[in-house]
């Protein structure tokens, strides 16, 4: 009986400062081997950015997402300028759309890092339910901010928040 | 005693502080429904008036390691969704490992082989869409630039006593993809770039069928392409898939073949793209008596733009023939850069997409089926005959006019062929829509900004009679505060419809509230029966007046 009560009690001492420990590590990147534009393979949990950085996820057909990157790219210069934040944006397309991803994002003038995502497995892997999903994280890969929808407006909260790591 | 105690203390401590460590991840999503009767549009009140879906994801890595599952829960299922889900249960769940040589997973997994022309596995929740494989899959990298895949699994059909219920037949496959200029260091530096893949898939299911000699066992292969040079995207793939006789193709004996490519052009401010796709006996399911959606194997993507304005794209929606057609899409974007006389300050984008679908040509076997051959017609790749599918042409104009204000023009022509492609039942052959959307956005202050969007649908007669459910208009007001809250209020009027008594409004509100990743929505209203479809796959929604309550999290 007493053995149990005190290993019950281990386990929950271990645990809970586990999970203190885990949260002062917050919660990293999930490791998706994505291709970009290029063809070329990228591990999400190694993109190898100095800076913050901003993910979100979009689709060709979702009219929300495609406002925020738009409006994004008219700030983008500044934003780099002031914080080195680099945006990259995972397009969850699938083969029937994929195809029109780099059209629309060369006809945009886009200048973001694009990963395709057609299968759905970083978005799963992030907990996206719907898009837009916008992820801010930090230089050392944490995930400090997430917003899932985008109104006008949005950019300036995610824009903060950006700043904020940048005073630290 | 104690001493057997001072030594378990801290490994106990030891293993728990190891679980805790690693990363949580996840989201959840529930969708409740309090339906009404509603004669006229022909809504039923469910028998429990609540109906609710309700789905939680966790997925735990710790260095190599991974583990992951999915709870669902239909108590009962919401309205559209398959009539056989119910119950509370484990509808996903895998342990895996992975490292930069292997990744190796038991269990539940999503896959995909090339464009998914021989094998995709994959969810869709919103449509209740979920083929996954269960069984294993290992997945080598032997070097740069080389992936190897090997899958083996049961697909999930269905979810019944909160239980997975699998497909009758196993599924195998294997794919390798190689990309060149990782794998030779003399391409390395080349602005060719090119990447190369093959796959093979086979099912069996035993042949249960007492006058037919059915193949168990049906392979399917085929190899692809993807070459990018400078501005220039060229990808391609086909796959061929041997004899296959199933309800889909009426027990045939034909080979079935499937092809795409996608060609495009880009600079900045300019995208072109070209895409052709040509189908013919493709429907691969791994249970050969099943229909609808019902445990594909190999994805048929419809090749047309997704739309996203309401009356475009639920009223009229096209799903890919897999028994055959042939289908080719232009897409061109252009943006008039900024201080251009057509661009003013913030630059204009133009955008203006076709896309047309034609029955293959076939040549019909006249000895068909008192042959032995089992095979009814031939046909060619990319050989189409004159009888029409579906044909959409639309364009748009965006442009921002300044700070406060910007606005989309649209414009769409859509034929569908409703003798083949079935989307109406009061519909006569081809409907043939006109649909103006105009868009506008209002920034009133920093923060709260107004959307509308103004819609009309005009269906063309047929023989001097109105065709389907004739004209339509659609009205859509937004309000939104940055970053919190939305409320909208939509109402769509079947104002042209032959039959008097339906020229029915169908009035909906929604208000949302949104916190990080935290989102609630209600709404109340009438909702139109009609086609829900992402990525081509289609769901029937029955009309419904009522309320729902939806609710996500992401962690």
């Amino acid at each position: 009986m007493k053995l149990s009560i005190i290993t019950l009690f281990c386990f929950l001492v271990g645990f809970s400062f586990g999970q203190e420990e885990a949260e002062k590590n917050m919660k990293k990147l999930p490791s998706v081997v994505l291709k970009n534009l290029k063809g070329k393979s990228v591990n999400t949990s190694e993109m190898g950015f100095e800076g913050p950085v901003v993910i979100s996820f979009w689709a060709t057909w979702c009219s929300p997402c495609k406002k925020e990157l738009n409006t994004i790219h008219d700030l983008y210069p500044d934003w780099q300028d002031e914080t080195g934040v680099t945006l990259v944006a995972v397009s969850i397309d699938d083969e029937k759309t994929k195809a029109r991803v780099s059209p629309y994002a060369n006809a945009k003038a886009w200048d973001y890092e694009i990963l395709l995502d057609p299968n759905g497995d970083f978005k799963r892997a992030m907990g996206v339910n719907n898009v837009p999903h916008t992820f801010l994280i930090d230089s050392e890969g944490n995930i400090v901010y997430s917003h899932n929808n985008y109104a006008p407006g949005d950019e300036d909260e995610l824009y903060e928040h950006i700043l904020e790591l940048g005073s630290k | 005693m104690k001493i057997k105690l001072f030594l378990l203390a801290p490994f106990v401590l030891g293993a728990s502080f190891l679980f805790a460590q690693g990363t949580i991840s996840g989201n959840a999503e529930s969708t409740f429904q309090y339906l009404n009767e509603d004669t006229v549009i022909g809504a039923n009140q469910p028998p429990s008036k609540g109906l609710i879906n309700s789905y939680m994801n966790v997925f735990y890595t710790n260095g190599n390691f991974k583990a992951g599952m999915r709870l669902e829960s239909y108590l009962p299922r919401i309205q559209g969704y398959p009539n056989r889900f119910d119950g509370t249960g484990l509808g996903m769940r895998y342990v895996g490992y992975e490292n930069d040589f292997v990744d190796v997973t038991l269990g539940s997994f999503y896959e995909q082989f090339g464009a998914g022309l021989s094998l995709r596995a994959y969810e869709d929740r919103a449509l209740g869409y979920d083929n996954l494989l269960d069984g294993a899959r290992i997945i080598v990298k032997p070097r740069k630039g080389i992936v190897l895949k090997g899958v083996y699994g049961y697909q999930r059909l269905s979810f019944q006593e909160g239980r997975i219920v699998h497909g009758a037949g196993i599924v195998r496959g294997t794919d390798a993809e190689f990309h060149l200029n990782e794998i030779f260091k003399k391409m390395e530096t080349s602005s060719l770039d090119l990447t190369l893949g093959a796959s093979f898939v086979s099912k069996y299911q035993k042949d249960d069928n007492s006058t037919l000699v059915l193949p168990e066992n049906v392979g399917s292969y085929g190899g692809r392409i993807k070459m990018l040079y400078k501005n220039i995207y060229f990808d391609g793939e086909y796959i061929q898939k041997e004899q296959d006789p199933s309800n889909d193709n009426g027990n045939i004996y034909n080979y079935g073949h499937a092809s795409v490519f996608n060609l495009s052009y880009t600079q900045k401010g300019l995208g072109i793209l070209i895409s052709g796709k040509s189908v013919d006996n493709m429907s691969y399911r791994s249970d050969r008596t099943k229909d609808l959606q019902d445990v594909f194997i190999n994805y048929l993507p419809a090749l047309n733009k997704t739309h996203t304005y309401n009356l475009v794209a639920t009223l009229y929606p096209y799903a890919t023939q897999p028994v055959g057609e042939v289908a080719f899409q232009a897409d061109v974007m252009y943006t008039f850069l900024r201080k251009t006389k057509l661009g003013g300050k913030y630059g204009t984008t133009i955008g203006f997409n076709y896309s047309t679908t034609y029955e293959p040509k076939k040549t019909y076997n006249s000895n068909y089926p008192s042959d032995s051959t089992g095979i009814a017609y031939k046909s060619t790749p990319f050989v189409m005959s004159d009888s029409l599918y579906w044909q959409d042409i639309n364009f748009n104009i965006s442009k921002k006019f300044n700070k406060k204000f910007s606005g989309i023009l649209s414009y769409y022509n859509i034929q569908i062929n409703n003798d083949v492609a079935k989307i109406s039942n009061d519909a006569q052959g081809v409907i043939n829509a006109h649909i103006g959307v105009v868009e506008m956005l209002f920034k009133l202050k920093p923060k709260h900004s107004i959307r509308t969007e103004i819609q009309g649908l005009f269906v063309q007669d047929k023989d001097g009679v109105i065709n389907d459910k004739g004209n339509w208009f659609t009205a859509l007001i937004e309000y939104t505060i940055s970053p919190n809250y939305f409320f909208s209020f939509m109402n769509q009027y079947n104002y042209g419809n032959p039959d008097k008594t339906k020229r029915v409004n169908y009035p909906i509100m929604t208000c949302g509230y949104i916190k990080g990743s935290t989102r609630f929505t209600v709404s109340y209203g009438r909702q139109r029966a009609g086609l829900f479809c992402v990525g081509g796959v289609c769901r029937f929604v029955p009309a419904n007046n009522g309320l729902t309550l939806s609710f996500t999290q992401s962690f």
